[in-house]
């Protein structure tokens, strides 16, 4: 089994028609994605990539049963995106844009509230590189032969990084059920504790891998969960060890603004709470060999 | 985005805080006619740099007369003052601005900040003003007051009455008070403001309440709608190399060591700079080029990173997704060629079309070290950077 997203899941690319929309559909398509279509407003009734377009997802959802959505519409409006997709009853939605502002995702956090929790979509993102279920369907912008089939589940704010974690497991054999990019923003739509959770209850994940950053409470509260709710083994790595406080390191996210947030205090919150912390980048594939080895 | 001190109680005075009579100078000369055109018999000259603490260095004189007003003027300006937020390197004083003095009572603290917990806009208020936070936080955290507000529904009035209760004020000032807590929201909210901090917020002697230091920083991210914050900018405050950076869409933060870094992403680029501190090294830079690099975009990320005269290594990490190996590598030859690149020059590619980048560096003839991991290239540039300083 895979989190999130697996072969059968009906995909719509919101942007669909743009540059980059139309660029990583084909990707999407080619690596297996169930894509039943795409959104741009005004360009409904059209077809690309042999795929229908629609004017709302509404009627995305209604016509081709969307259940999952991508977003590639540019930051200045891809909240409003994201809320539509919320509105029209998407249970899982990809927000790839880089620099949506932070007030925006307040709103859409907010909004998406409105929703009983059963209900509402799982976000996950902006400014990711999205969700790959390997083998099976990819919602993102990755490049899908790094990733294996197997059996560990991946989460991080990085994209670049992820795809280190995941060639390195690779060489090593080990597999993954799903890895899931949750971006580099201040606000996003899902933590790494609401993604942990969803591999401890996928009974095809042995172990998980999770790649944080300096920056922001969402480590910490990972930490916590594992400490009380969690029975499968989890491997951290935490960048920024050499970042100074205050500096902005790329992502708007990244900056060491006040206590509980510099990589060191990271690593010894989640030492204390008994993950294993990979002592640097290029020990992530083998500290997961590890942990796999002594189960 | 930062801005300056006059800047930000400019806005916030739009907004219903109260502030000061002052005026900004360029000159001596221009700062007495700012003095005079105050009156009174009391100024303050202070230095407008992007950074707090400016009293503790010297960047703060207060003034009984003109004569002092001119003297303090010409000492402070061009003047580069060193804080603990400037670095080692400071800021250079450009303007001044000349306010009048403000007999001062009782000094208190207030912050508007996005919470990441909560994923809302949270108020701080502390009854230690002219104390940074973390100071307060570390030393005495239970005078700190924290207050989250509902976006929907904006900060109420009730929560900003408990504020200037938690802070002990007087009740003949609790209307001030709640005028200038929702001034500072209303700034905050409309302006796409990521922290006001007004430090300090000061009761006067003769019963006011009145912003005395101001500061305000703003979303990247939401500057396409806010043009008139945009304009604000001061690029004499910014580290050039950053500016620069900016411009051609690269993200870098300039560091103390010498091995210069280009990355694709910023997670693997902080990656990279904890690997080369593993192994011995020290960064001179964090670089993300970003997806979608160019040959030119690599070509400006070259000049950047050996525009550091201090850089004795080079090392360029690239894992491809959207970007392809191969449209690297060749960015990589041709701004070898044109830069004329003194300094070693480790390379490791992998991702996306990776053998036919790897092709490129090789069939290039030019003395670039490849490397297949992140480790190796590591400890290449380390070893490299070492024997280019003869260590």
């Amino acid at each position: 089994m895979t989190v999130l997203l697996n072969e059968k899941t009906p995909v719509i690319v919101q942007g669909f028609t743009g540059k980059i929309g139309t660029f990583h559909a084909e990707e999407m398509m080619e690596y297996g994605t169930n894509l039943v279509g795409g959104v741009t407003p005004g360009k409904g009734g059209k077809e690309h990539l042999g795929k229908p377009v629609f004017n709302t997802v509404k009627e995305a959802v209604s016509e081709v049963g969307a259940e999952a959505s991508i977003i590639f519409v540019p930051g200045a409006f891809a909240a409003d995106s994201i809320m539509e997709a919320a509105d029209a009853g998407i249970k899982y939605c990809v927000a790839i844009t880089d620099g949506i502002p932070a007030q925006d995702m307040m709103t859409v956090k907010r909004y998406m509230y409105r929703y009983k929790k059963e209900d509402r979509m799982v976000l996950t993102g902006p400014n990711c590189a999205g969700t790959i279920s390997p083998g099976k369907a990819m919602l993102g912008i990755m490049p899908g032969h790094i990733y294996m089939q197997g059996d560990v589940g991946v989460v991080g704010r990085s994209g670049t990084l992820g795809y280190e974690a995941a060639s390195q497991m690779k060489t090593l054999g080990i597999g993954i059920t799903t890895s899931v990019g949750i971006g580099g923003d201040p606000i996003n739509g899902s933590s790494h504790r609401d993604i942990l959770e969803h591999f401890e209850n996928d009974p095809d994940t042995k172990a998980v891998m999770m790649i944080g950053e300096i920056g922001g409470p969402q480590e910490a509260e990972a930490a916590e969960y594992f400490k009380n709710h969690m029975t499968k083994p989890l491997v951290a790595y935490i960048a920024g060890l050499t970042a100074p406080k205050g500096r902005r390191m790329g992502h708007a996210g990244a900056i060491v603004s006040g206590a509980g947030e510099s990589a060191a205090e990271k690593v010894t919150l989640l030492e204390e709470a008994g993950v294993v912390v990979a002592p640097n980048p290029s020990d992530l594939g083998i500290t997961m060999e590890k942990v796999l080895t002594a189960l | 985005m930062d801005i300056h001190e006059y800047q930000a109680k400019e806005l916030l005075a739009k907004f219903g805080v109260s502030i000061a009579p002052g005026g900004l100078a360029y000159s001596p000369e221009q700062a007495v006619y700012r003095a005079k055109e105050i009156g009174g018999s009391k100024w303050v000259v202070k230095a407008q740099i992007h950074s707090g603490a400016r009293g503790k260095a010297g960047g703060i004189k207060i003034c009984s007369t003109e004569d002092e007003v001119l003297q303090a003027s010409a000492d402070l300006l061009g003047k580069t003052l060193v804080t603990h937020q400037t670095g080692p390197q400071g800021k250079v004083v450009h303007r001044l601005y000349i306010e009048e003095g403000t007999a001062i009572k009782k000094e208190l603290y207030i912050a508007l900040v996005l919470d990441r917990v909560k994923q809302r806009i949270a108020i701080i208020a502390s009854t230690e003003g002219g104390m940074e936070i973390e100071e307060v936080a570390e030393k005495n955290p239970q005078a700190i007051i924290r207050t989250e507000i509902e976006p929907q529904v904006g900060l109420t009035d009730f929560q900003a009455r408990e504020i200037a209760f938690s802070l002990g004020l007087e009740p003949t000032l609790i209307a001030q008070a709640v005028k200038t807590l929702q001034g500072a929201y209303r700034s905050f909210r409309e302006l796409d403001a990521t922290m006001v901090e007004i430090n300090p917020l000061v009761i006067t002697e003769d019963g006011h309440i009145r912003a005395l230091d101001a500061k305000m920083g703003f979303d990247d991210n939401a500057m396409f709608r806010r043009p008139h914050i945009q304009e604000l900018r001061d690029k004499s405050q910014e580290d050039p190399r950053e500016t620069a950076a900016s411009d051609y869409g690269l993200s870098y933060v300039g560091l103390d060591g010498d091995i210069g870094c280009m990355i694709n992403g910023a997670g693997l680029a902080m990656a990279s700079l904890d690997m080369i501190k593993h192994k011995g090294g020290e960064p001179a830079n964090f670089l993300d080029i970003g997806g979608g690099a160019s040959p030119e975009r690599v070509a400006h990320a070259f000049q950047l990173v050996l525009a550091d005269a201090g850089v004795r290594a080079m090392l360029v990490n690239i894992f491809a997704g959207i970007n392809r190996c191969d449209w690297i590598a060749e960015g990589i030859v041709q701004a070898f060629k044109q830069l004329e690149v003194k300094v070693p020059l480790v390379v490791r590619l992998s991702g996306t079309n990776v053998e036919q980048g790897q092709k490129i560096i090789n069939e290039s003839g030019l003395p670039i070290i490849t490397a297949h991991t992140l480790e190796e290239a590591a400890e290449k540039a380390v070893a490299a950077r070492n024997q280019a300083v003869g260590a």
